[in-house]
């Protein structure tokens, strides 16, 4: 019964830290998917000097890694161009925005690829420009073959948030390990808790990356 | 823009002290690696045990552990372990870096051995079968040598993903390059040239090996490609 006194306890406490946690998870989901498109698209852009930046980037920011890069940011940009950049917050959210977005990208380019070329011919055939033809023929095509990884790289990035304590953010382990170093003997219920938390908001997630591998091979010939 | 605030000399002042710590970056990887792909096949075991709801509860302890973060799964192996009464003991921060980010890793290897051993073709086992062969042997001589090698580039691709996740050791004092970055930046009130160099030794390490391993990848592709076997014996056939 101790434990469970502990846990309405603590559990509250806890969820102080949801805000932060969901909505650094929201924005740099919208950053990543936002970054995704243009830099998967721009990769296959006729034009060299786009294809090679947006190449840089991709390589530069899936080469190197999230807590790097978020440490990165948050000294270095104060730093080199001389400007705050508002809070934490958006540092966060713009190095895992950035992070996954050029992760997400190659899934963006490699979706694009795999239509099957006839589709293209077939579309040309029709005197389609290549506007029309992506936007018509190639894209809805590629858009279901994303979904599964998508939501799959949105758990990666639920993952990712938790490192918005280590610059002092206030999220769900920032409150965890407030309550651990006051009172040290509860640390395994607390992260036990915390654990929980993650996993809670991941679930939706996870029912959606199922759902995304049946509606991505729905009524493609294997 | 002003760049007043890099300097060269901090760069190279940073560069040798930040180095120190690429001996227990790599070693740490190395380490969490061989304890992933161990580990790995004990959920590979577990998730063939026939029985339904000791199958439920594995496939969705693996799903706890892959989908929470492995920050906190660190902090709960380095603060909260030892705190648990009857079985819990201390244990030093690489060790318990090896722990979390092994076991975090390990629930991704099992998954991959387990999709490696079910592209292993029916006819095989039933041939094994047929031929009589023991359990040991049929794993040993039938299975294994198959589901592996094609599984390869992507357990490789593995190696890399923990070595850019090996930096979140840090955080609960493992001396990589990450914390003497930071440690050097708290010295010197100059983060920014050593955490420049911590990135550049990802990129310059990580690069290299992502691309060995995609031409690794289509090498195993056209070696293990089950319709590239089916078509050369078509062919040898009408020859």
């Amino acid at each position: 019964m101790v434990t469970i006194n502990a846990i309405i306890d603590i559990a509250p406490q806890l969820a102080r830290g949801l805000s932060v946690t969901v909505s650094v998870l929201l924005a740099s989901a919208i950053f990543a998917y936002l970054m995704a498109f243009i830099a998967g698209l721009s990769r296959l852009s006729k034009n060299t000097f786009i294809r090679k930046f947006t190449g840089l980037y991709v390589e530069v920011f899936r080469g190197t890694s999230l807590i790097v890069q978020l440490f990165w940011l948050y000294y270095a940009i104060p730093m080199l161009f001389g400007i705050q950049l508002g809070s934490n917050w958006w540092i966060g959210v713009i190095a895992i925005g950035l992070n996954y977005g050029a992760y997400l990208s190659e899934v963006v380019r490699g979706s694009i690829l795999s239509v099957a070329k006839g589709q293209t011919e077939a579309a040309t055939a029709l005197n389609m420009s290549s506007f029309q033809r992506m936007r018509l023929i190639i894209f809805p095509q590629a858009v279901r073959m994303m979904l599964p990884e998508f939501s799959n790289y949105t758990i990666q990035m639920l993952k990712g948030t938790s490192l918005v304590s280590l610059i002092g953010m206030t999220d769900i382990l920032y409150y965890g390990d407030i309550i651990r170093s006051t009172n040290l003997s509860q640390a395994p219920l607390v992260y036990l808790l915390v654990l929980v938390f993650y996993f809670i908001l991941a679930l939706p997630l996870i029912w959606l990356t199922r759902k995304g591998e049946t509606i991505s091979k729905k009524g493609v010939a294997s | 823009m002003n760049f007043t605030y890099w300097s060269w000399d901090t760069f190279f002042d940073a560069l040798p002290f930040v180095l120190q710590g690429l001996g227990i970056t790599v070693g740490l990887t190395i380490t969490c690696y061989l304890f992933a792909l161990t580990f790995g096949f004990v959920w590979t075991f577990l998730r063939r045990v026939p029985n339904k709801a000791f199958n439920w509860i594995v496939t969705w302890t693996m799903e706890f552990i892959r989908s929470t973060p492995p920050l906190v799964q660190l902090f709960f192996i380095y603060y909260a372990w030892p705190m648990i009464p009857g079985v819990g003991f201390a244990l030093n921060p690489f060790a318990s870096a090896v722990l979390g980010l092994g076991i975090h890793f390990s629930t991704y290897v099992g998954e991959i051995y387990r999709s490696g051993i079910e592209s292993v073709d029916k006819g095989q086992w039933e041939a094994s079968r047929a031929l009589n062969f023991t359990t040991l042997d049929k794993w040993k001589k039938i299975i294994l040598p198959q589901a592996i090698p094609p599984t390869i580039p992507m357990l490789g691709n593995y190696f890399i993903i923990m070595f850019k996740e090996v930096p979140l050791a840090s955080t609960i004092g493992v001396a990589g390059i990450m914390l003497m970055a930071n440690t050097y930046g708290a010295q010197n009130w100059a983060y920014l040239e050593p955490l420049t160099i911590v990135g550049i030794i990802f990129l310059v390490l990580s690069y290299p090996s992502a691309v060995l391993i995609k031409k690794l990848e289509v090498k195993m592709n056209t070696r293990f490609d089950k319709n590239a076997a089916v078509k050369s014996d078509q062919k040898g056939a009408v020859m």
